[in-house]
């Protein structure tokens, strides 16, 4: 590990916090990330994941409470952070203009590497990243997955400790996704630590550590991937209806021999409810017939981060209705 | 992965030598965008060209300078100024186009000194004034331009349409860095730029001007800087006896114009770019 992260810990954030107007973006934002892990942080639009990279990379200043990463503190030492961490953002930010060698040289001469370094990083990570062959292509004319793959070298040429990763997979194709997966997992590897966000939970599952729930501006829910699941949910019984019409009715049938509140999944046609142990199937299909639903699946299977994340938000909403 | 060494955060001479460093890779940014697009350079190139040779042969032989003196002689200095205000409009596309991206975030997320993007800039627009103005010197000593006066005044002129290219290229960085698009700096730009330079001893003398429009005229900086500049070339400047103060004494308001411009287009510039690059 390198020497500068102190007591393990790469990525630390207390009581973070940024207002815009009367709106907090980020509120009592708490984080401790050990070098060498992935923290996830997990969200919809809007829901503070993108403001909180913004604080931690020095881009945005917090209004509340105070982060360091990498041991440097993010607004007193702001350059040293900057030598630290590699940051790739949501919006493309390579230049168009330029081939996609010459963005990388250009950002590692920009990090204070010597030309011939510079030179050399660059052809190593298009290599790493499959674009050697278009090394000499100006980026104007890459697919957005080329350009979303030449944005994540950006952001490695100093071969930084820490990571920040703003929706990385976002527009990439199942292909270059698993891709950029097994890259981010030698990464880790190698010693280093990264935060990413996402909005999609299997990529969550797949890479990360420790997961950071955000809900309206503040931390939701905390944990493993494993430990979420056990606390929102363990076994489950999930319902696939033809129609989004039955969808309520599947509800309300499921809950009356489930242990605990159906969740809808309009976009999937799905219903789904805890189950316990004494839950037994015939006895839902047998409510869902007599309430009149035709099923076209019933079956039992581990909670996802998908029942977590609909679980926690759902009821932050539930939460807010008197309130408006 | 190969582990790179970083160099520490440095202060003193360091500092200066990677400010020069980070300014010079902005500066490079800016040539190779203008390999990959060279009708960038038409504003610089061809323009200053077309409007010498236009100017010279289509008004030359209609327009008496009063006073005596030949016409293209007169012109040279008021196309120089007219160049290098539309000159402005360099500076404030590429950084309204820059802040209107995802690139500055890049940037900003680097070790890179923080001044270095705006000197990066600046350097590489001021490189395009350089080629703008000896395109239009030698053009000019083409149909038959030369200066007048000693050596130490011409080179004199030189110094004043350096600063005066200097201040064109902060006036522009300021509209880029408040203007939403580049499309709005091109609008921004003509609306100012225009009135300005024809409003002015630019290209005809103002003693035929309405009243109104001459006072305007005697007091417009454009009018004092191409007088300024014909002094120091020993070019005719056909001002009238009776004219204003910065006009009766131009090359000393010259100066006085770009550094009350500067004093206050400089930390315009820099407090708006700052807001606008910190969320």
């Amino acid at each position: 590990m390198r020497a500068e992260i102190q007591d393990g810990i790469a990525i630390a954030a207390a009581g973070l916090g940024k207002r815009y107007g009367e709106q907090w973006a980020l509120r009592d934002f708490d984080l401790e990330v050990p070098a060498g892990s992935v923290l996830g942080l997990l969200g919809h639009n809007g829901a503070g994941k993108t403001t909180a990279i913004r604080i931690l990379t020095t881009l945005a200043q917090p209004t509340a409470g105070g982060a360091s990463v990498a041991g440097c503190d993010v607004v007193a030492e702001p350059a040293p952070v900057r030598e630290r961490i590699g940051l790739t953002s949501q919006a493309a930010t390579v230049d168009g203009l330029l081939s996609a060698s010459g963005n990388l040289e250009m950002i590692g001469r920009l990090y204070h590497l010597p030309r011939r370094v510079a030179r050399e990083r660059a052809a190593e990570l298009l290599e790493r990243l499959r674009l050697a062959d278009t090394g000499d292509k100006l980026v104007r004319d890459f697919s957005g997955g080329m350009r979303r793959r030449l944005d994540l070298a950006a952001s490695l040429v100093a071969a930084p400790p820490v990571l920040f990763l703003d929706e990385p997979t976002t527009g990439l194709d199942p292909e270059s996704r698993n891709e950029l997966w097994a890259l981010l997992r030698t990464l880790v590897d190698d010693g280093t630590t990264v935060l990413l966000t996402t909005q999609y939970l299997e990529e969550a599952d797949q890479l990360a550590d420790r997961i950071v729930l955000l809900d309206h501006g503040e931390i939701a829910a905390t944990g493993t991937p494993a430990q979420l699941k056990a606390r929102h949910g363990g076994e489950r019984i999930a319902v696939s209806v033809p129609a989004e019409a039955q969808l309520e009715v599947a509800a309300g049938a499921l809950e009356r021999v489930a242990a605990g509140a159906a969740e809808i999944d309009a976009e999937a046609a799905l219903v789904s409810a805890p189950a316990s142990e004494s839950t037994r199937l015939i006895e839902v299909v047998r409510a869902l017939d007599e309430a009149g639903v035709d099923a076209t699946d019933v079956h039992r299977r581990e909670a996802t981060l998908d029942d977590v994340f609909l679980a926690i938000t759902r009821s932050s909403e539930r939460k807010e209705v008197p309130t408006q | 992965m190969t582990a790179t060494t970083l160099p520490r955060t440095a202060a003193g001479p360091a500092r200066l030598r990677w400010l020069l460093a980070d300014s010079a890779t902005i500066a490079g940014r800016s040539f190779a965008h203008i390999r990959q697009i060279p009708e960038k350079l038409f504003d610089v190139t061809l323009q200053p060209l077309m409007f010498v040779l236009l100017f010279s042969f289509v008004f030359g032989e209609v327009i008496a300078v009063p006073g005596g003196g030949d016409y293209k002689e007169y012109l040279i200095g008021g196309i120089l100024v007219q160049t290098l205000a539309f000159g402005m409009m360099g500076p404030g596309v590429s950084m309204a186009t820059d802040l209107g991206e995802g690139i500055l975030d890049r940037f900003r997320s680097l070790p890179m000194l923080r001044p270095a993007f705006l000197l990066g800039h600046l350097t590489a627009e001021f490189a395009a004034s350089v080629l703008a103005v000896a395109i239009m010197v030698l053009t000019g000593l083409i149909v038959g331009w030369r200066t007048d006066s000693s050596p130490a005044e011409a080179i004199g002129g030189f110094a004043l349409t350096a600063l005066l290219a200097v201040t064109t290229l902060w006036l522009g960085t300021l509209i880029g860095v408040i203007a939403r698009s580049p499309d709005v700096v091109q609008g921004i730009a003509f609306l100012v730029i225009f009135p300005l330079t024809f409003i002015a001893t630019t290209f005809v003398p103002i003693t035929g001007l309405p009243d109104g429009l001459r006072q305007f005229a005697e007091y417009n900086p454009v009018s004092a800087w191409a007088a300024g500049l014909r002094t120091l070339f020993g070019n005719p400047t056909a001002t009238p006896a009776d004219a204003a103060w910065p006009l009766a004494h131009p090359v000393l308001s010259s100066v006085l114009w770009c550094v009350a411009i500067l004093a206050v287009v400089v930390p315009l510039t820099l407090h708006a770019y700052r807001r606008r690059t910190t969320g």
